[in-house]
């Protein structure tokens, strides 16, 4: 265990590094001056030089780079805002905030997001999948599977908007989505997501009822689940605990992958809800050429895929004993 | 030695046998076609004793134990006829009262037990379950029994390998463990399908010992499907020769193996390799190919690769389905005199 952690762990690390030095290049390979935004509309050559200057952008490229890693590592000193302790992101470009303040207050709400609507997702979409695999080919099986193919085609800025338009400004049914922390008010923090969560799950359950069905089809034919059968298990107990066992596999694959991508920022549902998230904050530090926000965001999304892959990795072990890590 | 007895179809309860299975008739709808697995099969099997049912694949001999555990789901297995257990019909019987029988009076040994035991669950489990389930035990009285059962079945360091997965054992200890589970609820009947076929011959006949042992204990019934015509000599008491869902001879293993009188049992015989006989003798496989269950051949199932079918007249294999006869004891289901069967019994054994 200690073995696959420290190697999985060596892995990511490089990962990450290969993620953010493709990203810092790419954004100066791209045309767009950040100096020029910091500097404003009227903009004296002088100015330009001592905004370029204080952005640190008068350095090579390079060098930047090294004094970017090694600011999360050691923390960077600069001239004009002093001191930023590690793990140092840097300054926004835009507000001269430090990044990784403003990134601590954006991750809850596309943590809430996420786990909320996976919760729901995951129940739901499986649920619907074990009940679909026990009825093939009857109604039941049909209307699931119709049902998650509709699912699976909609995008969320259609089921959002629509969702948005009729629930909650024509028919008023429910209030606009918001974010209320969850310890200053559980139950309005589950209330003001509880749109986004249903319009998410609505998109994710799909992919989920189908890999289920599909997974606890084959399980259900296994020798092993005959076996369950034949010395007298009842149905309920073979599928939960035999052929769901089973299925579960591939479910936690495909879930970590969602986790992941969710974390990252969910940027579309959080623009839609106009929600502060993670999302919105990479989207806006794209079109304010913010490179230290935009680096940090795309670091974040890097770093949820490369680790819920290993916790996805591990749980395979955890689920079948066969599996061994190394 | 008491042998197998069939009586006669639908006639309802004999009192004497302790699993009688009457008229049987299973067929499953296909998108080819109705496949009629078993059509028509009646065989008993007597307290303490051995059945052994051989046939080629397909010959319906699974399908057939699969049945008497109530293993087909109603929608896909069309079921007629009649199967008593002690006292007990099995075949209009409840799922909760099948439920009840499964793993507790009847057991079932599979044929490959790296594929039918679960491999997410600790063998200890797999084998506790059984005994919690029907027997209403407690975690720990469960762990007990599991190991009591391994340790019965030569599992050794039992204590040890109770909390081991089932990819931890080799295919011998596997089939083991698996008889261990069989046999944790003392069942009175044991269904073993093919239980040495993924085995090697060493432990194949530890195996058959093993089962051997555990009848003479227990008491147990076994029905032991296989076609190795070798583990039905050494093992059962009773054979039944199944083809194309049909008894085509029954008798015990005295009669069936040594004086056969059914033509597919002769191909069986000379189709497979005996210690005695000369390597330059070529084996003779029964010609032909096993039968279309969706479109059964008219007349006996067996005649378009029986060679024997013109000494019995004109038409009457291939138009009139033969039943075993006669009705107790050693019988088949073939047209042929007894003395015709005789007689060409012993010509072929001479040609070997």
């Amino acid at each position: 265990m200690l073995r696959f952690l420290t190697r999985r762990g060596l892995g990511a690390a490089f990962i990450l590094l290969i993620v953010a030095a493709v990203t810092f290049f790419l954004f100066f390979a791209v045309p767009g001056d950040p100096a020029r935004l910091a500097c404003g509309k009227v903009c004296p050559p002088e100015t330009l030089v001592q905004a370029r200057h204080n952005l640190g952008l008068d350095q090579p490229i390079f060098v930047q780079f090294v004094e970017w890693v090694s600011g999360i590592f050691v923390g960077r000193d600069y001239e004009e805002l002093g001191h930023c302790p590690a793990p140092c992101l840097g300054y926004s470009f835009v507000n001269r905030e430090p990044v990784f303040g403003t990134i601590v207050d954006r991750l809850p709400v596309t943590l809430s997001l996420t786990v909320g609507a996976a919760i729901i997702f995951l129940l739901f979409g499986v649920g619907t999948g074990i009940i679909a695999a026990l009825n093939q080919g009857k109604a039941l099986d049909k209307v699931a599977s119709v049902s998650s193919l509709i699912g699976a085609s909609v995008q969320i800025y259609f089921v959002g908007t629509l969702a948005m338009y009729f629930l909650v400004f024509q028919w008023q049914i429910i209030e606009r989505p918001r974010y209320v922390p969850i310890t200053e008010d559980p139950i309005g923090w589950a209330y003001g997501l509880l749109l986004p969560w249903i319009v998410l799950a609505i998109i994710f359950t799909a992919n989920y009822t189908r890999m289920t069905r599909s997974t606890m089809v084959e399980q259900l034919s296994e020798d092993y689940v005959r076996t369950a059968r034949a010395k007298g298990m009842s149905a309920r107990t073979v599928v939960l605990r035999f052929a769901l066992r089973g299925t579960l596999t591939p479910i936690a694959t495909i879930f970590g992958i969602d986790l992941a991508t969710l974390i990252g920022g969910a940027i579309i549902t959080e623009t839609t809800f106009s929600l502060q998230g993670i999302g919105r904050l990479s989207i806006q530090s794209v079109n304010n050429d913010d490179l230290p926000m935009l680096m940090a965001t795309v670091l974040l999304a890097a770093a949820a895929i490369v680790v819920f892959n290993v916790i996805v990795d591990a749980l395979y072990a955890v689920i079948d004993p066969r599996v061994r890590l190394s | 030695m008491t042998a197998v007895t069939i009586t006669e179809t639908g006639r309802g309860r004999r009192s004497d046998s302790f699993l009688s299975v009457q008229d049987l008739h299973v067929s499953f709808q296909t998108e080819d076609g109705v496949v009629k697995a078993v059509d028509g099969l009646s065989f008993e099997v007597e307290k303490g004793t051995t059945l052994g049912i051989v046939g080629e694949s397909g010959s319906g001999k699974s399908v057939t134990n699969l049945t008497i555990l109530g293993l087909h789901s109603s929608e896909q297995a069309e079921i007629r006829g009649e199967i008593w257990f002690e006292d007990q019909e099995l075949v209009g019987a409840s799922r909760g009262a099948l439920e009840r029988l499964r793993g507790n009076r009847i057991a079932m040994i599979f044929q490959d037990p790296l594929t039918a035991l679960s491999p997410f669950h600790t063998v200890g489990r797999q084998i506790g379950e059984v005994y919690r389930k029907h027997k209403g035990a407690s975690r720990r009285e469960a762990r007990d029994r599991a190991v009591e059962m391994l340790e019965r079945v030569g599992i050794p360091n039992a204590k040890v390998r109770v909390d081991d997965y089932p990819h931890h054992f080799s295919g011998g200890m596997r089939q083991r463990v698996m008889i261990a589970m069989a046999l944790v609820c003392d069942p009175a009947l044991v269904i073993a399908d093919e239980p040495t076929t993924a085995l090697d011959v060493t432990v194949q006949a530890q195996i058959l010992d093993l089962l051997k042992d555990l009848q003479d204990q227990m008491g147990t019934s076994i029905i032991l499907i296989t076609h190795d015509l070798g583990v039905v000599a050494q093992t059962a008491h009773n054979v039944l020769v199944m083809y194309a869902g049909r008894a085509a001879e029954r008798g015990t293993v005295r009669e069936v193996l040594g004086a056969p009188r059914h033509p597919y049992t002769w191909g069986l015989l000379s189709s497979a390799p005996r210690l005695g006989s000369s390597v330059d003798v070529p084996l003779k496989p029964v010609r032909g190919t096993p039968p279309s269950l969706l479109n059964p051949p008219s007349g006996c199932r067996f005649h378009p690769r029986c060679d024997y079918r013109n000494q019995v007249g004109p038409d009457l294999c291939s138009t009139e389905l033969p039943e075993l006869s006669p009705e107790r004891g050693h019988g088949d289901a073939c047209y042929l005199t007894l003395t015709q069967k005789q007689e060409i019994f012993t010509q072929l054994m001479e040609g070997r």
